[in-house]
Parts: structure tokens; sequence; C-alpha cells
């Protein structure tokens, strides 16, 4: 029982933190919330540290087989705290020059974190859940935050719909699994399978289910009708949010769910999970190009980008796993780029969010114009940026499984998609500008969005590094 | 004797109707919050039947953990919805089209 705390001392500071932060926050009176701000911060790295210093090097099982501190998930932990750092600090930047600052974002904030970290270490269809419910609600109320705006609304409402239908239908699987094999532990799952009793087709009727909900939250096609609205209609800093970090959460899950829980079934979600991966490729990329709101542009590219996620899970393997890890932590770290990038392009009241904006950027800053083109190199899998790497990992762990079929059509739609990420490169040193005026950011906003972009290049001159951390992760 | 098929049944009525109501609805959000409401409350007579059926606690005590979730999550929604109400002066679910793409 002692062991079984000291597993949990990272959400436990993090969930501590939480509440310190709510109480700061109602105790302090500066406009600017700088208070609240710092102990958010604060409250992160103390989780990061917690989460290095107590962490075993083995994997453990806790609570009754409710939660697991495996090094999948002490790695992903600590990317989604490290990811969640930097979107807060891009945010802060954000919500302080649009009005929209109060303390509650950060708050908000730290609940989904603490959520996406219950999801990466949950072992029970039931801790799953929570977690995932901690996470989305949050995410709801984050991006109704924008009371003002309309468009913020009607994008709440539509997420807010659509992922408790979600939710529906993942417990609906849950509830078919559990009928069938009489347990929600996962390796128990796993166990009662194995022994050949219960009905295959009831099972595959429940996982149908599961994969549903997994696809909903992750934003995969055909169930992607929220996210081009949500990427629109939320502010830029809690779209930013929403794109990096739960990405990496909703990973883990599908991990948990597919590969440690329904193993057994592999033949069959392989299956059903390529029909979504070409659905996603196929509508992200065609869609995309018709797009002129580069928010809106970047969700269908997330849907595109799903489908790859999903070609290392198909592959079946430890190192396709591995490279679908690779895959998603490089994507967080790409789409938290262009993000910031938006952020520090918009000013009050005129927010950068058509294509249209980046004409002509070479002229007005050559060096973010230079960022920006690592950031849509990389997203469009140009050697030698990460973006590259990441789909080479997973193509090539795709090939050695055999799904020769699959990455011929992977490599065909990422060609439709590298036209829309070059659209914007045309756009930014081909064409003049509508404007002049100087890019009115922080400098500590330039420093770091720097490191951003040039970390996606240094990673990409590199990828072994990352992906040998990857393939740690499912080494045992 | 009601046995498990019976139960199950009903269940997957309830969460049929449940998901065409989300879709066909063209009217009014509330709906759509019954809607979501009427789904979790399905679930939960699938995890009792279970439950009962295997002689096991672990899908009642799950059955609690959605209650709790689902007021969470209806208050959530409906705090939505009052902001919307206030912004657009109507909660009709057809006009939830000012983005487009």
């Amino acid at each position: 029982m002692r062991t079984d705390l000291i597993i949990v001392i990272p959400e436990i500071t993090l969930l501590t933190m939480a509440c310190l932060v709510l109480l700061v926050d109602a105790f302090s009176k500066d406009p600017l919330h700088k208070i609240t701000y710092w102990v958010t911060q604060l409250s992160l790295l103390l989780t990061l540290c917690a989460l290095f210093y107590y962490s075993p090097d083995y994997s453990y099982i806790a609570f009754n087989g409710g939660f697991i501190t495996d090094t999948m998930s002490v790695l992903l932990k600590g990317f989604i705290c490290a990811i969640t750092i930097i979107v807060f600090f891009y945010s802060y930047e954000y919500l302080k020059e649009n009005e929209l600052l109060k303390g509650e974002y950060f708050v908000l904030g730290l609940f989904a974190v603490l959520g996406m970290m219950i999801m990466t270490s949950a072992y029970h269809l039931l801790s799953i859940y929570l977690g995932l419910e901690l996470l989305s609600l949050s995410l709801y109320a984050m991006v109704a935050m924008q009371r003002e705006s309309t468009f913020a609304t009607e994008a709440a409402i539509k997420y807010f719909v659509l992922g408790a239908l979600a939710s529906g239908m993942l417990l609906y699987g849950i509830s078919m699994i559990y009928g069938v094999t009489g347990s929600l532990q996962l390796t128990e799952i796993t166990e009662a399978i194995n022994s050949g009793v219960v009905d295959r087709m009831y099972l595959v009727y429940g996982m149908v289910f599961l994969i549903v909900g997994i696809a909903f939250k992750l934003g995969a096609a055909p169930f992607h009708m929220w996210v081009p609205d949500v990427y629109q209609g939320a502010p830029t800093s809690v779209t930013l949010f929403i794109s990096s970090a739960p990405k990496l959460a909703g990973f883990a899950m599908a991990v948990r769910i597919l590969v440690d829980g329904l193993f057994p079934l592999v033949d069959d979600w392989q299956a059903i999970l390529s029909v979504l991966a070409v659905l996603s490729m196929a509508i992200g990329n065609i869609i995309a190009i018709a797009q002129t709101n580069i928010k809106r542009m970047l969700a269908y590219s997330t849907i595109a980008h799903v489908g790859y996620l999903f070609l290392g899970l198909i592959a079946g393997t430890a190192s396709g796993f591995a490279g679908s890890m690779f895959y998603i932590i490089s994507y967080a770290l790409m789409s938290m780029g262009t993000f910031g990038m938006i952020i520090l392009l918009g000013r009050y009241d005129l927010e950068a969010e058509k294509l249209d904006d980046f004409k002509g950027l070479s002229i007005r800053n050559s060096w973010f114009a230079f960022i920006m083109l690592c950031l849509m190199f990389s997203m469009a899998g140009v050697p030698p940026f990460l973006g590259f790497w990441s789909k080479w990992f997973v193509l090539k762990e795709l090939v050695a499984s055999g799904f020769i079929e699959l990455a011929v059509v992977a490599v065909f739609f990422s060609i439709i998609g590298v036209y829309y990420y070059l659209r914007i490169i045309k756009l930014m040193y081909f064409d003049q500008p509508d404007t002049m005026s100087a890019i009115k950011a922080s400098q500590q906003m330039r420093a770091v969005l720097t490191i951003n972009g040039l970390l996606i290049l240094l990673i990409g001159l590199a990828p072994n590094s990352l992906m040998r951390i990857c393939l740690t992760a499912f080494s045992g | 004797m009601i046995t498990l098929p019976e139960v199950l049944l009903l269940a997957t009525l309830l969460f049929c109707i449940s998901v065409a109501g989300i879709f066909l609805n063209r009217k009014n959000v509330l709906i759509l919050l019954m809607c979501i409401e009427l789904m979790l409350l399905s679930v939960n007579i699938n995890f009792i039947a279970f439950s009962h059926f295997l002689g096991d606690i672990h899908g009642q005590v799950f059955v609690f953990f959605i209650l709790t979730v689902a007021a969470a999550e209806s208050a959530i929604g409906l705090a939505i919805l009052v902001v919307m109400f206030r912004n657009r002066d109507t909660i009709n679910v057809g006009e939830l089209d000012s983005m487009k793409g």
C-alpha cells in the first residue's frame, strides 16, 4: 500500500498544486494574474521532478490493478508536463494580449493535465474512463472560456455534444467487454480472452465501440466532425493546448486498451484501424487544400496526422508502437510551434487566422519566416526535419509487418498533403505583404518560439536519440 | 424471470434511441443533452445487468462513477448552453452553422 502511494506522488503533487492555484487566484487581485501563472508553471515543474524522482525503473501495478507505472507512462507523462509548460507560456502571452486572462484557464489546464496523467497510467477501464472525463470536461470549459464570442460558444457546444457521444460509445464498449470477460482490469481481460471460453463475436462487438470512442477523442475520420469547428472557434491558446498534449494521452489510451488489453484480438483491430487510417489521411489531406483559415487547415492536417499515428499501431510490433509514439511526440512539438507562430503574428483584435496573414512574412521578419518554414517542411515530411523521420519510422515498421499496400496509400496521401504546407511557404516567400506593421511580441515569446522551431530541426538531424527513448517504452 | 438477453435488448434499444435522437434532432440543444443522459443511463442498465448475472460487484461500482460524471457533464453542458443563449438568443441546433469550410 505504501509503494502504491509513492507511485502516484506525481499525480498527488499536481492535484494539490492545482487546488493551491485555485486558492491563490481567488485571493490575488492582480489583473495580470502573474502569481497564478508562476505557481502554475511551478506546479508543472514540481510534477516533472516528482515524476523522475519517484518513478521506479521497472513496471509496477498499483491499486489492485487500477494503475500502472512503466517506462511508457513515465516518458509520456514527462512529455505531457514539458509540453504543457510551453503551451502555458504561449497561452499567457496570448491571453494577456487579447484581454482574456482568467485564473481559471490555468486551473482547468492543470486538471486537464491530471486527467492526461491518469489516462497514461490507467490499467483498468474505470480509471481510463475517469481520466478521459477529467480531461474532456476541463477542455469543454476551456473552449467556452471566451464567453462573448459566438464562435467559441458554438465550438464548445459542438465539442461537448460530440465528446459526450464519444464517451457514451466508449462506455457501451466497456460494458460489453465487461459482460463478456467478467472483468474491467486490462491483464484480467487479456487472460480471459486467451483462456478461449469467451465468445469472440461479442468481444469484437464491444471492441468496435471502444475503437469508435478512441477515434472520436483523437479526431480520426469518419469521427472528425468536431475537429475543424473546435480548432477554428476556440481561442488560439486553447486550440494550441487541445492539439498538443491531449494527443499524447489519447495515444496512451489507445495503446492501453488495444495493446495491453485487447492484444489477442490484434487481427480484428488492425483491420478496423486500417480503414480509419486511410479515411483520415484521405479526408484530412484533401479537404485541407480548400481551407483559407489556417486554424481550420491545421485541424484537417491533425486529422491526417492521426491517420499516420494509427499506421504504427497497425504494424502491431513493439517497434511499430514506438514509431507511433515518436510520431505523436513530434506532432505535438510541431503543432505547438505552428500555433505559437499564429499567436506571435496576432495582435489585439486582429488574429493572424487567415492564410493571407502570412503573405510576405519573409519581408516583414525573415527570421520567423524561416522558423515557420522549418515547421511547415516538418509537417509536410521533408527531410531532414523531424516530421520526415516520424513518417519514416512509422512507414518502415508498417512495411516490415507486411502492410505494403497501406504504406503506398499513406505515401500517396502525404504527397497530396505537401501541397497545402508548401502553399504557406510560397505565401511567405514569394508574395508581397498586405501590411508592413512590425511583429509585436515580447522577447521571451520570440526566444521560446525560436527554440521550439530549432528543436524540430535539431531532433530531425539526430532522430535516433528520440527514437531510442521511444523504443525503451515498449521493450519491456 | 427476466433473462440477460432481455435486459441487454432493452439497453441496446435505449442506446439506439439516444444516438438517433442526437443525429435526427434539428431543433433544440436541450434535447441533445437529454439524449446524452439517456445514452449514459442505457449503458448503466447494461452494467447492472452484467453485474447481476455475473455475480460481480465491479459493474455496479462503475455505475456510480458514471452517474457522478454524468452529473458533472450535464452541469458543464448546461453552462455552455446558457452562454450560447446569451450570445445568440436561440438554442436552435440548425443555427449552429457559423463556421464552414
